[in-house]
Formats: structure tokens, C-alpha cells, sequence
């Protein structure tokens, strides 16, 4: 009996897939936007290509399209491969996809018309907001119910940090986006003036520790060690990974609200746990990277593995590098700077992008019984992206702390040194150079979809033992 | 007064929890669990599958 026959693979492959395209639809509006910033003029005045609509639908598709539908992939095919068994649903993991790929396009079409709650990383008015929530569901009941029937009696780490990701995303997106309906398109927040932003930060920064990271550290846990063949490196530091990300991730978000009306109490706490995070973040990067430990050499002519542990050596210096950003001396000179935009690029570009990428060049010749098309396209791509990402946020650091600088900047007579339209011109260079970047991490992105486009439609897989049905 | 009462008294609970759990994994008892399950996603592979239905 074929693998292929006793898991559904169908539902990982259309997720796989569709990894690859809204990679590359979000980056390229990212980039976009990223050329208007440098030259305003490619707004071309119409509204629905203006910066402030298009931003919310470049983050949207980055995290939810390409981040969701790579974690929608992977932990469908984790738990499936770690208890032995087929998902609980077919019919619920069908609606899953379907679902959430209209949500994502409703997205796409409500954001360019202006159609928003204002809420970073969650402006998608109720009605989309509704069907997130009944996906979600549906999603928690597949994942969860496969685990409840599954043959293999310990539930794999992977897991673990998958139902972390989902349970804890269900809460947040129900209460931030608890909100009163005036009419189909528009909605106001039920929380107001400073628990708003409390509540809105709190969910934003958990967006970042329990989407963005709990979820790819659980394609970390599955994912090297499989392409490195090695057990990972320290079983039972996962675990405390684990739990200490649950306990102190959840602290954080008050450190995006330093010296805002928030209580003076709140932002020293937020500040004080994502200090704390940096251990459990460090031990979790130190797991993932010694799990290559005496095989070091893969790392020379495997570009996936060098996808995959590049990556975790990005969530390493992004974990180190937020903690020293939430340090409120810090932050009174990196927060609304471009320092930020650099931060978070640094691990989204470099560590959820590079480990989805890495994963799905993992995955998708296995599940499509097919050979790689090209290991050496692979290279290119990685070399092309991690070019990107070095131009992308040393421009964004230099940038902002110059913004940081500039803005602070005071003459000896109390008055400002510079007004606020010469910090723009002085930044202009570092737009440039930013789009540049970004233009570079598309292109290794489009290399990946025709690549991967060629391994689909080429030749069945050697490896293969029996031709899948599928 | 209460809710900060009940609010220390928890995130002390916590605390000990999570020391309880660290303890735990660290435990030498758990070693040879831990290997074995560190070794589940190596252990699915396909051609292992195979040879053990087959």
C-alpha cells in the first residue's frame, strides 16, 4: 500500500501550490509598494493602488495567503505522517482550502476599496472575519480530531507547536475582532480608546508569536530533521520550548504601545517578558541549528538544507534583535522608524519565508511523485534571496536609525534640527535600495514557481514505488 | 484588590507550573521516551512503511 493512498495528500498539494502563487502575488505588491515609497508617482492616482490600501493587502497575502496556506500544508501533512493515520475529514479539510482561499480573495478585493477596520493584521471587515472564524473551526476540528484517532501513541513535538499556533489564533482573532456591525461592509471595535490598542496589541505581537512563529516552528521541528536525516538535536528542549513560549509570548505585546497613554506599568511588563522571550526563542534556534551537528558537510551541497537552517539562523538574530528593540531607551529611538519595517522583514522574509520555501521544495516532489526539476535553480534561488534580504534590511536599518536620529535632533535654542520632510529626502537612497531587495526575493520567488511549475508537469520520481493514483 | 490578588496568585501558578514541566523533561526518566519519539518523523518514511505492511 502507497502512502499516497492511506493520507490525503490532495488537500496538502492544493495548500502547497498555493503557497507558491500568493508568494509570489504578495511579494510582488510588496514590492510595489516598496517602489512607491522610493517614487510616489507610481500610484498613478488611483485610489485603489494607493500606498495606504495596498499595504494592508501586501501584509494580508504575506502572512495569511503565503504564510496560512504553508502551514495549512505542512501541518496537515505533519500530523498525518507523525500518527500514522489519514485526516479525520476529507470533506472538512476540502472546505478548509476552498474556504480560506475565499477569504483571501475577498481580501484582495475589499482592501483595494478601501474596505477596512484600521486594525493592523486584522482589517478585514466582519463578514470575512465570520468565515475566518468558521474556517478556523473547521481547521481546529481536523487537526485536532486527526490527533484524537491517530495510531502512534506520543503526539510528535511538531504537532504540539502546530495546535498551539491554532488554538491561540482562534483566541485572539475572535476577541480582537469582536466588533458591532453598522452596516455589511462596516463595522466599529467593541473596545475603545486605550484597551483598544491594548487589545489590538495584543493580538498583533501573539500574531507575530503564535502565527508567525509557533506555527513555522512547527515545520522546524518536522522539516530538518527530516531533510537533514538526523533526530533533532534536543527532544526535551523542544518541549521546554515549547511551554516557555506559551507562558511569555502572550506578555509581549504591550512593548508596540511604549510611551502611549498605555500605563507606564503595562509597557515595563511587555517590555520585561520579551526580554525573558529571548531565551526560549535562543534555545529553540540552538535546537534547530545543532540538529545538523556532526553533518555539518549536507549544508555545502543540499541548497534545501541551507534554506531550512538559514532560516532559523534568521529567527535567531530577529529574536534577539525585538527584545533589544522592546527595551523602551531603545525604542524611543527605533519605534515608528523604518528600524521596525527592517526588523520584521528580517524574519519574515528570512525566516518565514526561507523555512515555507524550504519546506515546500521539501514537500511538493513527494507529493507529487515527481524529481526536483532543478537542485540548481534551487541554489540560485537561495543565494538571490539571501542577497535581497541582506539589502533589504541593512538599507531599513540605516534608514531608521537615521530617522531615529534626525527626528530627535535638537538645536541648542530648543528647536527641532531638521523638519520632518528632509528625514524623507535623507531616506530616499535607502528606498531604493530596499526595493531593490525586495525585487531580489521576487525573483528568487518566481524562479521557485517555475521550478516548481516544471517538477509538477515533469517525470515521475524515480523513488517512487508505486505510481500514485491521486 | 481581589483581581490583583487572584492575578499574582496565577502568574505564580504558572511560574510553578512551568518549573514543574522543566523538571519533568529534564527527568532521566523521560530519556528514553524522548529518544523514541525524536526519532518519529524519521521513522515514517515510505519505504519502512513498505517493509512493514508488506
Amino acid at each position: 500500500m502507497s502512502s499516497s493512498d492511506t493520507y490525503n495528500y490532495q488537500v496538502v498539494k492544493q495548500f502547497a501550490v498555493m503557497t507558491v502563487v500568493w508568494g509570489v502575488v504578495g511579494m510582488l505588491v510588496g514590492v510595489l509598494i516598496a517602489a512607491q515609497m522610493a517614487w510616489p508617482l507610481l500610484n498613478f492616482d488611483i485610489p485603489w493602488l494607493t500606498f495606504g490600501r495596498l499595504r494592508p493587502l501586501h501584509t494580508n497575502a504575506v502572512i495569511f495567503a503565503f504564510g496560512g496556506s504553508a502551514l495549512f500544508a505542512t501541518s496537515y501533512y505533519v500530523v498525518q505522517r507523525t500518527c500514522g493515520v489519514r485526516l479525520i475529514s476529507d470533506k472538512l479539510a476540502a472546505f478548509t482550502f476552498w474556504g480560506w482561499q475565499l477569504v483571501i480573495v475577498s481580501a484582495a478585493i475589499t482592501l483595494p476599496l478601501g474596505i477596512t477596520t484600521s486594525k493592523e493584521y486584522a482589517e478585514l471587515e466582519w463578514p470575512i472575519d465570520v468565515l475566518i472564524t468558521i474556517v478556523w473551526v473547521a481547521y481546529a476540528v481536523v487537526f485536532f480530531g486527526t490527533i484524537a484517532i491517530r495510531k502512534v501513541q506520543h503526539i510528535y513535538v511538531a504537532n504540539w507547536f502546530f495546535g498551539g499556533f491554532i488554538l491561540t489564533i482562534a483566541l485572539l482573532h475572535v476577541v480582537n475582532s469582536a466588533a458591532i456591525p453598522v452596516s455589511f461592509w462596516k463595522s466599529y471595535s467593541v473596545f475603545a480608546g486605550v484597551q483598544d490598542a491594548m487589545v489590538q496589541w495584543w493580538y498583533g505581537h501573539n500574531a507575530v508569536g503564535f502565527f508567525l512563529t509557533a506555527g513555522f516552528l512547527g515545520i522546524m521541528y518536522y522539516f530538518i530533521p527530516k531533510q537533514a536525516e538526523r533526530p533533532i538535536y534536543s527532544y526535551r528542549l523542544s518541549v521546554v520550548h515549547f511551554w516557555a513560549l506559551a507562558f511569555t509570548y502572550i506578555w509581549a505585546g504591550p512593548h508596540h504601545l511604549h510611551y502611549t497613554a498605555l500605563p507606564d506599568w503595562a509597557q515595563s511588563l511587555g517590555m520585561v517578558f520579551s526580554l525573558i522571550l529571548l531565551a526560549p526563542s535562543w534555545g529553540g534556534m540552538i535546537n534547530g541549528i545543532m540538529t545538523l551537528s556532526g553533518a555539518w558537510e549536507k549544508l555545502r551541497t543540499d541548497p534545501i538544507l541551507k534554506f531550512l537552517i538559514v532560516s532559523v539562523s534568521f529567527y535567531g538574530m530577529s529574536t534577539f534583535e525585538g527584545p533589544m528593540m522592546s527595551i523602551k531607551t531603545v525604542n524611543a529611538l527605533s519605534h515608528y522608524t523604518d528600524w521596525t519595517i527592517g526588523h520584521v522583514h528580517s524574519g519574515a522574509l528570512g525566516w518565514v519565508g526561507f523555512i515555507s520555501i524550504g519546506a515546500m521544495y521539501y514537500l511538493i516532489p513527494r507529493l507529487f511523485n515527481r524529481e526536483l526539476y532543478s537542485l540548481k535553480l534551487v541554489e540560485t534561488h537561495f543565494w538571490i534571496a539571501t542577497i535581497g534580504i541582506v539589502l533589504y534590511i541593512t538599507a531599513m536599518w540605516i534608514s531608521g536609525i537615521m530617522q531615529g536620529l534626525m527626528w530627535r535632533a535638537v538645536d541648542p535654542d530648543g528647536t527641532l534640527t531638521y523638519s520632518f520632510v528632509e528625514s524623507v529626502q535623507a531616506m530616499h537612497p535607502y528606498y531604493v535600495i530596499r526595493f531593490l531587495g525586495g525585487l531580489l526575493y521576487l525573483t528568487g520567488m518566481l524562479m521557485m514557481a517555475y521550478n516548481i511549475a516544471r517538477t509538477i508537469a515533469g517525470h515521475a520520481s524515480v523513488r517512487a514505488v508505486a505510481p500514485s493514483p491521486a | 484588590m481581589a483581581v490583583v490578588t487572584f492575578h499574582a496568585v496565577w502568574t505564580v501558578v504558572l511560574f510553578v507550573i512551568f518549573i514543574g514541566i522543566v523538571l519533568w523533561a529534564w527527568s532521566s526518566k523521560r530519556k528514553k521516551r524522548f529518544d523514541e519519539a525524536a526519532r518519529l518523523p524519521l521513522d515514517d518514511d515510505e519505504e519502512k512503511l513498505e517493509r512493514k505492511n508488506g
